[in-house]
């Protein structure tokens, strides 16, 4: 048995590099784009522009990690950019005041009151996904792309397709502070950051220190299994999409302080930037693998990158193109890093005894063009 | 095809084949005759997969020459073996369920016509195939459509379709009803007949004793014993295999029985894709505290739907489930765990383990509660639990970190046992705990269960192979369509479990 720990442990020394780069490819990448652009502008890696880029990030990340849950799960949910835009437009009514025409007042709820109902309205948001999931089996991907259409189309009916912009409140009223979300710092750092800082936190514990991360990890990794291990398979799946449009929510209220403005349009497209996030941060689409540090550095990759792009004065189109290319490569380094695993049942048949089974193992794990023994 | 029969078509010399730092195969030499059945007997990792891995082109030896009909051959990919005529058929059926007969035959070669594919053709040539094979089936069928065993015989048939002259069976018979494996081994026989050599692998003996020309043992990659039929026997080839005696165990005796701890009464269990079909049929069953009882039956007399219905994954029609005198109805899997239903599911790979999880993660994965410290999961108390359950259940591991694919099939096994145990269940029900692992394993997994039982637990655990029935079990219970149809006590014979079940009728 000391044997095969000690080829273990030589294995592992052999491809410690090989392994780095494959593990900390979206650390490496986030090093990558800092160096480059601060070559290109000195403007780019000063306290103030990193600050303002990390309120862009904020958003991404916020939107991502909900989106981790989700995809931890084996699932996706499309709906989260429109859930986005939704609560900011509920938000911006709410602060327009509520005309309760048969007592003839109009109500003016303050600030938190706002925000949590907001959220209420993201939660909801995602009980209906979830529900539909995981009682009648709807596809995930079919599910969130209805939501995905009837709750923009709820938003831009609310607002007749138009924007409010009076977010301001009123002293007299009592609904004032909106603005703080998106405008106030502490320590210098934007509230938007530091609220992705106490999601990520709060996420980071629950997916690997509590039952229900556990649970969640199970289920998105054999969900038969999970289940008859005594896991609540269903209720697990319902939560991670209210999870995802309660961050959805968050994000959208941030967004709509930030441009004190609640456009029925905002965050389209959004969740496509989330799914790249998560899948730039190495989690895998089959559910069961992924970190909320991933997630985190996926966003800065992508915040980092069009922002640096836009700095250095490069056009919208390149951008695109650029953020597209990194997201390709990211799921080629994820289908190196799993596509061998993906069928245990035939790592199992190669592999000799158990005791020498582990180095047999680790050697196959290794992405292959990359192996070289 | 090729000249007369017994004449040497394939030869391994000296292969070996080494991953990292461990040998799988430390020098195997064996020679396939056409015409005749050569069986590969060894237990899980003695590298009978590797070798057969090499032989059909998938993997390439580290050292060592293939050599076929007289020439060294170095296969560079599974297609390259197959033109040269060796066909493998897996474990795991690689036909698509939904595409026919046919299709399913001509993928990747289909035969082209003026327009498109030729699908008259196709078809001819695929009648003419099945009905070589005395097979009769519409090549329009769908595959989806057909039991596993026809399955299988599709497979064979897309083997033979390339003029493969080398096939090789890798646990052809693991899925099958004793039937279907009677038809298989017809079909096994005409094949040699035609001059097509076959190269075997199973973990039943039995079986493949009655099929085989020639035996060849690895253990540890090495091979041990080399003889013809004549001259060999099941002793022979256990004692090569193990390399020493060995048996599955006996009832644990020397203690009362306690109260009764599962009582099932009038259970009614129907399918689930077919709601005509009742799979299990006014059952009654009891079990008592420290009692062990044999489920034995063929496939599709129920077990798996009556330990299902149990554990509350299969809905009940009709009938009561009352554990320790309480009735459980609408209990979920979670909430009869809680009580004390402990399930080890038939298909471990599907049902029992997550692939994704290390060792440890999945012994823990049914008593997570036990782990939380302060509303958390605490590393420390998980680590140790899960290094205790490791001892307990005796899973060769160096450590719960390991990846669960790691493992052999038989501490796999061990691991989701353990995972139950960990529950501290009241009645354990396995659902064929032996499938798909080494005969060693196999008699440490019923010697686990039969310490269990003497602490107290019921256990329930069903069989297809009826030599494990006369170990452990203190009753043996047969089931054919769907009801009791015997009940034997330790000393019954084989012979008389086999006429109860209905397989000497089949057979």
């Amino acid at each position: 048995m000391t044997t095969t720990i000690m080829t273990i442990t030589e294995n592992k020394k052999k491809f410690s590099i090989t392994k780095l780069l494959i593990e900390g490819r979206a650390f490496l990448a986030l090093i990558l784009i800092i160096i480059v652009f601060s070559m290109l502008s000195p403007n780019y890696l000063t306290t103030g522009n990193v600050l303002i880029m990390a309120s862009h990030v904020a958003i991404y990340a916020i939107l991502g990690m909900g989106m981790l849950l989700v995809v931890l799960n084996g699932g996706i949910d499309l709906s989260v950019g429109s859930t986005l835009g939704f609560s900011a437009v509920i938000a911006g009514f709410l602060m327009q005041g509520v005309p309760l025409t048969i007592f003839g007042v109009v109500l003016y709820p303050s600030v938190p009151v706002v925000v949590i109902i907001s959220c209420g309205v993201g939660a909801a948001i995602g009980f209906v996904n979830g529900f539909l999931i995981s009682r009648f089996n709807v596809a995930p991907f079919v599910a969130t792309l209805g939501m995905l259409y009837v709750v923009r189309g709820f938003a831009l009916l609310m607002t007749n397709g138009l924007t409010i912009n009076k977010l301001s409140g009123d002293s007299e009223l009592g609904n004032t502070g909106f603005a703080w979300l998106g405008f106030n710092r502490i320590f210098n750092i934007p509230i938007g950051v530091l609220i992705m800082g106490i999601i990520a936190i709060v996420l980071g514990l629950i997916l690997s220190r509590s039952v229900f991360g556990r649970w969640l990890y199970a289920s998105g990794g054999n969900e038969r299994a999970a289940e008859l291990s005594g896991v609540p398979v269903r209720g697990v799946k319902i939560w991670v999409y209210v999870v995802s449009g309660i961050c959805a929510s968050i994000a959208g209220l941030i967004l709509a302080s930030t441009l004190t403005s609640a456009s029925p349009t905002a965050g389209n497209t959004y969740e496509l930037t989330a799914i790249a996030a998560v899948v730039i941060g190495g989690a895998s689409l089959m559910g069961g693998r992924g970190s909320v540090k991933g997630t985190l550095l996926g966003a800065f990759v992508i915040g980092f990158l069009s922002d640096g792009l836009v700095i250095v004065g490069v056009s919208a189109y390149w951008q695109m193109v650029f953020i597209g290319a990194v997201i390709v490569i990211a799921v080629l380094l994820n289908s190196l890093q799993y596509g061998r695993r993906r069928r245990p049942a035939k790592a199992k048949s190669a592999t000799a005894t158990p005791s020498t089974t582990p180095p047999a193992t680790s050697s196959q794990n290794l992405p292959t063009p990359v192996g070289k023994d | 095809m090729t000249g007369g029969l017994d004449e040497v078509v394939l030869e391994a010399r000296d292969i070996v084949k080494q991953y990292g730092g461990t040998h799988a195969l430390k020098g195997v030499n064996f020679e396939i005759r056409a015409g005749t059945v050569t069986t590969l007997f060894g237990e899980n990792g003695a590298g009978k997969s590797t070798l057969m891995k090499i032989l059909s082109g998938v993997e390439q030896p580290t050292s060592g020459d293939i050599v076929l009909d007289g020439e060294p051959v170095v296969f560079t990919s599974t297609t390259d073996a197959r033109d040269r005529g060796i066909s493998i058929i897996h474990q795991e059926l690689s036909l698509a369920p939904n595409l026919s007969v046919r299709d399913n035959i001509f993928m990747g070669r289909e035969i082209r016509g003026p327009f498109g594919v030729d699908y008259a053709e196709e078809t001819r040539q695929t009648r003419v195939l099945l009905e070589e094979m005395q097979f009769r089936i519409e090549p329009e069928t769908l595959v989806s459509d057909l039991r596993v065993g026809q399955q299988q015989i599709i497979e064979i048939a897309r083997a033979l379709s390339v003029n493969s002259r080398i096939l090789i069976m890798d646990e052809p018979t693991s899925a099958l009803a004793a039937a279907e494996v009677e038809i298989l081994f017809t079909i096994i026989h005409d094949l040699t007949a035609r001059g097509v050599a076959i190269v075997y692998i199973s973990h039943h003996l039995e079986e493949a004793l009655e099929v085989t020309d020639h035996a060849v043992v690895l253990r540890d990659g090495a091979m041990t014993a080399k003889d013809e039929r004549a001259n060999i026997d099941l002793e022979w080839i256990v004692r090569n295999m193990v390399g020493e005696n060995f048996d599955l165990g006996s009832p644990p005796s020397g203690y009362e029985f306690g109260e009764t701890v599962l009582s099932v009464q009038g259970l009614r269990v129907l399918d689930r894709e077919n709601a005509e079909r009742v799979v299990v049929n006014d059952l009654d069953l009891s079990v008592r505290a420290g009692e062990i009882v044999c489920l034995y039956g063929l496939m599709g007399a129920g077990r798996t739907e009556l330990l299902e219905a149990i554990a509350g994954r299969e809905p009940v029609e009709s009938g009561t489930i009352e554990l320790d005198g309480r009735p459980l109805a609408r209990e979920s899997i979670a909430e009869r765990i809680a009580l004390g239903v402990g399930l080890v599911p038939e298909d471990r790979q599907r049902d029992g383990l997550v692939q994704t999880f290390d060792v440890g993660s999945n012994l823990t994965l049914a008593s997570l509660r036990d782990s939380v410290v302060k509303g958390l999961i605490s590393p420390r108390v998980e680590k140790s639990r899960s290094e205790h359950l490791i001892r307990t259940v005796t899973v060769k591991t160096p450590g719960p970190e390991l990846p669960i694919g790691s493992l052999s099939g038989g501490n796999q096994q061990k691991v989701v046992i353990g995972k139950v145990v960990a529950t501290e269940p009241r009645v354990m029900l396995l659902d064929e705990p032996s499938r798909g692992i080494d005969i060693g394993a196999k008699a440490e997994v019923f010697n686990l269960l039969a310490d269990r039982a003497r602490e107290g637990l019921a256990v329930v655990y069903s069989t297809s192979e009826v030599g494990e029935c006369l170990s452990i079990a203190h009753r043996i219970i047969v089931l054919r369509r769907g009801q009791i149809s015997a009940e034997f006590g330790p000393d019954a014979t084989k012979e008389m479990i086999m006429a109860a079940s209905g397989e000497a009728v089949a057979a």
